[in-house]
């Protein structure tokens, strides 16, 4: 049971760390200034969620686990983020594309955390469903604005939804550590599923049909981007163990 | 009645008013409703505070800062507690806060259930310059210089300025 919620824990922290760090990426390159500010917002708010959620699970494991040594120094094959945030920016369509189909599952997903049985998590739920309610509406609002815009804007969405769209169904897949937790797999499909219709009807996309659904991140088996991110994001500490500011 | 512990949690709550947010020095964490509890046992203090937002990078700042005021006055056995729920809202900010925040040039948080919703392309929320007290202004960006803020633009004095935003 503990080493299911410890897995559980770890998994949401590192989809949003991973998350994070791709949308940080943008910093200093964004579109424009305030959606420069906008992207960079919406990653400090990630990062902060998966600063708690780190902390919960140091906190579970205890020894000398922190909430440094979980981002840091786990390997690979030991991050359990969905494949979904793993996936490149490329460009501004497919970067909010990605944001719009994790924020509405992220949105009812910590909904159904804030009922849960677990306490802390129930917490941290509480306040991130606060962020994820801004990141919901900021990234509906691109996908409609690309999707019902020009015709090269619609041809990118459309492009990033091929890109994305096959890593969607991990999301409502659960994998062994998440047979004990009270989450609604099928309830929280129905209802991203429907609110993902509402959206691309007004932004004039198409959600493909009969396609086929990748699975594996949450048990820890990646696409190949992952290995270029955390070469990014540990460097440091790999190379100067414990090295502060 | 008083007792000797009202008398003490009053001179650490005096005390933990002079604890600023770094970012928007003019607020105090008792403006912000960020204080939620000061426990004392013995010689033993526990300052309970919610954070504001998840990644706001003030917070443990906040939390150092609030540990070194009272150690330099004398209460050296300091805990402090960070809870997460219930989960701060703008509503806990003092209307001493809001006032401050307007004459730092920022305008205040609205009352929440006006835009706390899922709505998209809503019309922008009304809200005040704090300059020359016009309504007449319009949303440049909801995200601004930091994760509590949205960027606004008067349309009578043309100022762009920071709003607080409902949370």
């Amino acid at each position: 049971m503990k080493y299911a919620l410890i897995d559980y824990t770890l998994h949401l922290a590192d989809t949003t760390l991973i998350l994070a760090q791709r949308n940080a990426e943008w910093c200093g390159h964004g579109p424009i200034l305030e959606q420069d500010i906008a992207i960079t917002n919406i990653t400090l708010d990630l990062l902060g969620q998966s600063r708690n959620f780190y902390q919960y699970a140091a906190s579970l494991i205890g020894h000398n686990a922190s909430e440094d040594s979980l981002a840091y120094l786990r390997k690979e094959r030991e991050f359990k983020n969905l494949l979904l945030v793993e996936q490149p920016n490329k460009d501004w369509g497919q970067t909010t594309l990605r944001q719009f189909l994790f924020s509405q599952f992220h949105f009812f997903l910590l909904e159904q955390l804030q009922k849960g049985n677990d306490t802390q998590l129930a917490a941290i739920a509480e306040k991130s469903i606060k962020e994820t309610t801004y990141h919901v509406r900021w990234s509906s609002e691109w996908v409609i604005r690309l999707g019902d815009g020009t015709e090269e804007s619609h041809q990118r969405m459309e492009n990033a939804i091929e890109e994305l769209w096959r890593y969607t169904d991990e999301m409502f897949t659960p994998v062994e550590y998440e047979n004990e937790s009270s989450v609604d797999f099928k309830e929280l499909k129905t209802k991203w599923l429907n609110n993902v219709k509402k959206v691309f009807a007004e932004a004039t996309l198409t959600i493909p049909e009969n396609e086929f659904m990748q699975t594996g991140g949450k048990s820890g088996v990646h696409t190949e981007h992952l290995g270029y991110i955390l070469s990014d994001l540990q460097y440091l500490q790999r190379t100067f163990p414990g090295a502060t500011w | 009645m008083v007792n000797t512990a009202t008398i003490e949690e009053a001179k650490i709550r005096a005390l933990l008013e002079t604890v600023k947010d770094p970012e928007i020095p003019v607020l105090s964490i008792i403006d912000l409703g960020m204080l939620r509890e000061i426990k004392i046992k013995d010689d033993k203090i526990e300052v309970v505070f919610t954070p504001t937002y998840s990644g706001c990078p003030a917070t443990d700042m906040i939390s150092a800062t609030i540990k070194m005021v009272l150690q330099e006055n004398g209460y050296s056995n300091v805990k402090i507690t960070s809870v997460l729920s219930p989960a701060w809202t703008t509503d806990w900010m003092t209307e001493e806060g809001k006032k401050k925040l307007k004459s730092y040039g920022i305008a205040p948080p609205n009352p929440k259930q006006q835009v706390c919703h899922q709505e998209l392309f809503l019309p922008d929320e009304a809200v005040q310059c704090p300059r020359c007290d016009s309504w007449n202004t319009h949303r440049i960006s909801e995200f601004g210089s930091t994760a509590c803020k949205a960027l606004y633009q008067c349309d009578d004095c043309k100022e762009p300025f920071d709003y607080f935003k409902c949370h």
